[in-house]
Order: structure tokens, then C-alpha cells, then sequence
């Protein structure tokens, strides 16, 4: 073994044994039935709202990309121009993503109408 | 969201080194603190970042040279030219003025968000008060520059309606226009926010199912999300100042001619 994998195995070991840390924290298990029905409901709506904003900002992202992409195969010229401008209208299809997953968030961490 | 938190080290050290004296201060402008830490771990994080990064410049300038740069050196010059480069490239060859605010949020972000990859520290990006903070400072620079660049009367003139449109569809146009500066600090800080937060959750979560190589892939897309997010945050604010800055001309044929060789999306 040359030195440089002994030093990386080493690093993932640390890394492994902070995780276990990490995962004796969790908080204690609350039985389902603790919950009222507005938590729950809000829980399902989490997760559908993401998988609907993800499927749909993924639709978007792949004309995006097939589109620079085709761009790219008959004008290799300007791929540079092409690569710009496909980055930034990626990440302004991504960001509603986000707000998706934010709203997801506060779904699941912040329970709504103070529930 | 207070329990995915777990202590950190520097922030307890911090907060027994300075949280007597920072709630004292605090007690005394009237405000009563709440929580265990009166410095939260995000302002710990930051502080981090300001001190390494003043660190970093005092350190490269005391070995400036031009006869033989440093690799450090080579490194940093590379980057702020490519800042620079954008710069012009956007707002024209007058964009370089904006440089020394756009390059710092750059690499203070770029930073931050790379910050939550080291065991022991988190991202301070991934909380909600530190991007807002950026947004806002973006937000308030870019309409003063717009004022200082077309004076008061020019800028505000420029909300009411696009050159060469017609006066009375700025009833229209004036609201829209509004909501849509009003969104661009909502989705400049929320963009970044939930990017951060988002790695870091999925890190976790990974973490705590299988403790072992198998988050490493998901550090390394981190790493890729990180540099984009950051030169995404600086692009964007890039373009906000395009759109507040530019000069219209008034001439019919070079109605459209905007100073920069590039056209600002429309969506932001």
C-alpha cells in the first residue's frame, strides 16, 4: 500500500467514527399516534411537493441541456458562449426547485400554525 | 431544526471565551437572549472565515513580487482576473469598479460553502441569516450604484418604463417591476440557503445510515455545487448591477444597444 492510501483509508476512518458521533444523537422515537392530524398531513404534502418540483424542474433542465447540447454539436465554436448561458438558466430552473425544497423544509421541520 | 445541530467545539469555545461579554453588551441594548449559546455557531463560522481570509492577504502581501510570483499568489491573481474579466464583460469596460464588493461576497461564499465539508466546522451558508445578509448587501449596493450612475430621477425613471415604451404602460410595468426587484433578494438568498442546507442535510442523513465511504461521493458533489453556487451568487449580482447601471441611449437605431456586448435574462 503506498503511503497516499494508508493516509486516505486513515482520513475515512476518522470520518467514519465522528459520524457515529453524530448518529448517537438522535432524538428519542415519538410514537405516531403523538401527532396530531395537521403534522401528519403536512409530513405527505412534504414529500409530495418535492418529488413534484424536482420532476418538474428536471423536465425543464433536460430540454435545457439537450438543447446546449445540440447547440454545441453543430457549432462547436461557440461552446463557451453555449456553456455560459446553459450554467445560469440551469441554476434559475434550480432555484425553483429550491424554494420547493424549502417549503418542504418548514413542512417537516417547522410544523405550520403552530401545531 | 435545532436537533440536526450538534455541538461544535469552536462554537463552545467561542461562547465561553466570549459569550459573557457579547450577552452583557446585548442585556444592555435591551435584548434578552434565550438559548444556551449567545453566539450562535453560523457567527462563529463567519468570524472563522473573516479572520483566515485576513489571514490569507496579510500573509500574500508581505511575499508580493513580480518577478517571482508564488503559487499562492499565481492562484489568487488568476481568480480575481477572472472576476474581473466577467466584470467587464457584463457591465463594460467600466466594470471593474465593482470588483472589490463582488470578488469579497465571492470568496467569502465560495468559502462558506466549502467550510461544511470539514469535520468539526459547518456551513454558515447554511443558514438562512447569513445568505440574506449577503442578499441584502448585494441588494442595497446595486440600487445605490444605479442612483450614483443615472442619478435619483434617471433610476427611478427606469422602473417606470422600458426605453422607447410608451409612457402610460408604466402602470403596468411599474408594480411588476417592484415585485420583481423585491424577489431578487428572496431568491439570491433562498437559492443559496437551500443549495447549502440541502448538501449538508443529505451528508447527514447519509451519515447516519451508513457511516462509511459511502457519503464521500455526495462530499464531492459538494464540492462541485459549492464552487457553482458561489460563482452563481457573484454572476447574478453581476447582472443586477448590469441592469441598474446601464446608461440607455436614447438615439432610435441604437435603441437596443446596451454598453455590454450581453442581454440580462429576462427571469432572475
Amino acid at each position: 500500500m503506498s503511503k497516499r492510501s494508508v493516509l486516505t483509508l486513515a482520513v475515512m476512518v476518522i470520518a467514519g467514527a465522528s459520524a457515529s458521533v453524530f448518529a448517537q444523537q438522535a432524538p428519542a422515537v415519538v410514537p405516531a399516534a403523538a401527532y396530531p392530524d395537521m403534522v401528519r398531513w403536512s409530513i405527505i404534502t412534504a414529500g409530495f411537493a418535492l418529488g413534484i418540483g424536482a420532476g418538474l424542474a428536471a423536465l425543464g433542465q433536460g430540454r435545457a441541456v439537450a438543447a446546449a447540447a445540440e447547440g454545441i454539436a453543430r457549432n462547436p465554436g461557440a461552446a463557451g458562449d453555449i456553456r455560459g448561458v446553459l450554467l445560469l438558466g440551469l441554476v434559475l430552473i434550480e432555484s425553483l426547485a429550491i424554494y420547493v425544497f424549502v417549503i418542504s423544509l418548514i413542512l417537516l421541520f417547522l410544523v405550520p400554525l403552530g401545531s | 431544526m435545532e436537533k440536526l445541530e450538534h455541538p461544535l467545539w469552536i462554537v463552545q469555545l467561542v461562547n465561553a471565551l466570549l459569550g459573557a461579554l457579547v450577552r452583557r453588551a446585548g442585556e444592555a441594548m435591551g435584548y434578552h437572549f434565550t438559548g444556551h449559546d449567545v453566539i450562535p455557531a453560523y457567527m462563529v463560522m463567519v468570524l472563522l472565515i473573516v479572520v483566515f481570509i485576513t489571514a490569507l492577504c496579510v500573509f500574500v502581501r508581505s511575499r508580493l513580487s513580480v518577478e517571482n510570483p508564488g503559487t499562492l499568489q499565481i492562484i489568487l491573481e488568476d481568480g480575481l482576473g477572472a472576476v474581473r474579466g466577467l466584470l467587464d464583460e457584463w457591465i463594460g469596460p467600466k466594470g471593474h469598479q465593482y470588483l472589490p464588493l463582488v470578488a469579497t461576497l465571492g470568496l467569502f461564499i465560495l468559502l462558506g460553502n466549502y467550510m461544511g465539508l470539514i469535520p468539526g466546522l459547518m456551513s454558515p451558508t447554511s443558514s438562512i441569516n447569513v445568505t440574506l445578509g449577503c442578499a441584502i448587501t448585494i441588494w442595497v449596493y446595486y440600487h445605490y450604484q444605479g442612483i450614483r450612475a443615472q442619478g435619483i430621477v434617471g433610476y427611478v425613471k427606469h422602473f417606470w418604463a422600458p426605453p422607447g415604451a410608451p409612457w402610460l404602460i408604466g402602470f403596468v410595468y411599474f408594480p411588476i417591476e417592484i415585485i420583481s426587484h423585491a424577489a431578487r433578494v428572496m431568491s439570491l438568498s433562498l437559492r443559496l440557503f437551500g443549495n447549502i442546507f440541502g448538501e449538508e442535510l443529505v451528508i447527514l442523513v447519509l451519515f447516519s445510515l451508513v457511516p462509511f465511504l459511502v457519503p464521500l461521493p455526495m462530499m464531492l458533489l459538494g464540492l462541485v455545487t459549492g464552487l457553482l453556487q458561489a460563482f452563481i451568487f457573484m454572476l447574478l449580482s453581476i447582472i443586477y448591477l448590469q441592469g441598474a447601471v446601464a446608461v440607455e441611449h436614447h438615439e432610435g437605431e441604437h435603441g437596443h444597444d446596451a454598453p455590454s456586448g450581453r442581454q440580462a435574462p429576462a427571469a432572475a
